[in-house]
């Protein structure tokens, strides 16, 4: 799903937080959204799904108006995973992914819907926790059982809200291959993350927000220190090892 | 482990749940048989089934026909309603302390059943002499809670339908009305005022046929409604923004399911005086059981209720016979310590742990 961004403003009562962002992100395109904390990335994925109606500009999913899709169709098309979750309620993770398939489920969840609800479980590993009750998991265990609800929805654009934040090593670099084998399969994936390296590893387009606006967007080939130190008001320095750029805090400057 | 395990793990916790929703369907019968032949005036199975058959004598006829059958299923619909409306809250409400009453509906109740005995009482019966002093009282009962039900409404829709909105305005206008309840009992006679605390414990010795219907009636929609809103429920639970990305509307669903629980809880209130605890005892209990899937719980929490309820009629009709003691008491007696209890087990399931 192709998704055009033009022209959009939004503020939260009066207080704008998103400055005419333009851009177009391509079907099957890894997108990382990085920038300081308050820059707006949140409230960029939110106007993309709809849970924030934009006051300027327009959204436009493969070509239509956000506005003239159905809430339901939307869902099927579109998922979202938020940055801070409700706390966890009491719930087998099983029938916590199963929800995931709301937007396909009349009355009762068909056999096609445990199905795919328990090949997502077991390619997130949590097939061993999969009848627990998910406020007895660990907050990395339950950021993955937030994942598999989304990818239940099957859909054709996965947005998330710092996915990673509180996942393990492993589990981070799982996910983000997950994330990456679904673009492969034409699904376009919108993530907001803090950590650079990762992003620019695994992502293929990096849009920098600040203070609201795009400060910059493109390939990876614009994380470059300087466009670091501008957005983050950090010194860095960068690390060249097999063709790959690394970029931590320069810890012998000061500020 | 791999898919078709998992998948056998997981339908076997379904027909678990289901297992247990059909063994409170038999406790239903069970407990509904029971509460049919035990009571002062001594019945007999034998003597019911020839009333069911035709052969009964006048008198069976009369206790079966007119007052027990209809008591049992107003301790059936009245325990379903409550359960069933304290689960969509505490969903809803994603608040383990919501409950049927989180609205302010007691309190509202109350003043309109007082509000009627004291301005329509004998006075009022004088003017409107074709008005039955009871039917005002449940009348003004139901309007008033539906009044503070729509009060609370229109702020949520105002201010924003979260949660903590809903839950504070309910606890607000709870006790205006608390106040003016006792305003009015200030202002009371003495008749007046037995009859206002009379009508404030919940009791089933006023069911009769008629409310019985009524309850019928406007119960069954509910439920059905309730249960094709579960998933909408559910995707609630993890927060507005998330349900909205499942396609559900948090404000309209929140605020239309509040408005059905309300109304189901309102017409038992208006009926049968304030019943505490079942709707807020009932669906931890069942959580503890089944989990809170809302699919399972809700219907269970209804079938669990209803068992509930008739089970502690039964008690108070017979604890202490031939006094029969209101069974709102019963369960504002037997409420506190089972919620405690369950709260020093751990509510199971996790909420507060
Ligand atoms: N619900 C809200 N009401 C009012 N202002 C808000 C709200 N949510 C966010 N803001 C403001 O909007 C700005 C952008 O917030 P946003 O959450 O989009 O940032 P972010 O880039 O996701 O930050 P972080 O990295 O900390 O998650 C901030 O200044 C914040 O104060
Ligand atoms: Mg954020």
């Amino acid at each position: 799903m192709k998704i055009e961004l033009r022209n959009i403003e939004f503020a939260y009562d009066k207080n704008p937080v998103l400055r005419n962002i333009t851009g177009v992100i391509d079907p099957g395109e890894f997108v990382a959204l990085v920038g300081p904390n308050g820059s707006g990335k949140s409230t960029l994925i939110k106007c993309i799904n709809g849970i924030l109606r934009i006051q300027k500009g327009e959204v436009l999913l493969d070509g239509k108006n956000l506005k003239s899709y159905g809430t339901n169709r939307l869902s099927q098309k579109m998922a979202y995973v938020p940055q801070t979750e409700q706390k966890a309620v009491p719930m087998n993770v099983f029938d916590a992914v199963l929800i995931g398939r709301k937007p396909y489920i009349r009355w009762k969840p068909t056999k096609q819907d445990l199905e795919i609800t328990a090949g997502i479980l077991e390619k997130l590993n949590l097939a061993p926790v999969a009848m627990k009750d998910v406020t007895k998991l660990s907050g990395g265990q339950q950021q993955r059982v937030f994942i598999a609800r989304a990818l239940a929805q099957q859909p054709e654009v996965l947005l998330l809200d710092e996915p990673t934040a509180n996942l393990d090593l492993k589990h981070q670099v799982d996910v983000l291959k997950l994330l990456g084998s679904l673009t492969r399969q034409g699904i376009t994936v919108i993530m907001a993350m803090h950590d650079i390296n990762l992003a620019a590893m695994y992502s293929k387009k990096v849009m920098m927000m600040k203070e609201g606006r795009l400060f910059a967007s493109g390939g990876n080939e614009i994380f470059t220190a300087d466009n670091v130190e501008k957005l983050y008001d950090v010194n860095v320095e960068t690390i060249h090892k097999n063709g790959t750029v690394y970029i931590v805090p320069d810890r012998t400057q000061s500020i | 482990m791999n898919t078709s395990d998992l998948l056998q793990d997981y339908t076997r916790y379904t027909r678990r749940r289901i297992l247990f929703i059909l063994l409170v369907l038999l406790g239903i019968v069970f407990v509904g048989m029971y509460a049919m032949v035990v009571g002062a005036a001594g019945i007999s199975p034998g003597d019911i089934i020839r009333v069911f058959t035709g052969r009964g004598d006048p008198v069976s006829e009369q206790i079966i026909l007119n007052i027990r059958l209809p008591r049992v299923l107003a301790a059936l619909l009245a325990g379903l309603a409550l359960s069933a409306s304290g689960a969509v809250m505490q969903s809803l409400l994603r608040n383990p302390l919501a409950s049927p009453f989180t609205l302010g509906i007691s309190g509202a109740a109350a003043f309109g059943a007082s509000f009627a005995i004291v301005f329509f009482g004998s006075a009022g019966i004088a003017f409107m002499p074709w008005l039955n002093e009871q039917y005002i009282v449940m009348f003004s009962a139901f309007a008033w809670s539906m009044v503070s039900t729509g009060f609370i409404l229109a702020i949520a829709r105002y201010r924003g339908a979260t949660p903590e909105v809903m839950i504070l305005a309910g606890i607000a206008i709870g006790s205006l009305f608390g106040a003016g309840v006792s305003a009015l009992q200030y202002v009371a006679t003495d008749v007046e005022l037995a009859a206002i605390v009379f009508w404030m414990f919940g009791d089933l010795g006023r069911a009769a046929w008629n409310d019985v219907l009524i309850l019928s009636v406007i119960l069954f929609p509910l439920l059905i409604y309730f249960s094709l809103k579960a998933w909408s429920y559910k995707a609630l639970q993890s927060g507005d923004e998330f349900a909205r990305s499942l396609g559900v509307n948090a404000f309209r669903v929140r605020l239309t399911g509040m408005l059905a629980a309300s109304l189901a809880t309102a017409v038992v209130v208006s009926f049968y005086g304030i019943i505490a605890f079942v709707g807020l005892v009932v669906p931890h209990i069942v959580r503890r059981f089944i989990g809170g899937d809302d699919s399972f719980l809700i219907p269970a929490s209804a079938l669990f209720g209803a068992v509930f309820l008739l089970l502690s009629d039964t008690v108070a009709r017979t604890l202490f016979s031939p006094v029969i003691l209101p069974v709102g008491i019963l369960t504002s007696f037997i409420g506190a310590p089972l919620f405690l209890f369950l709260l020093l087990k751990g509510m199971g399931r996790g909420y507060w742990s």
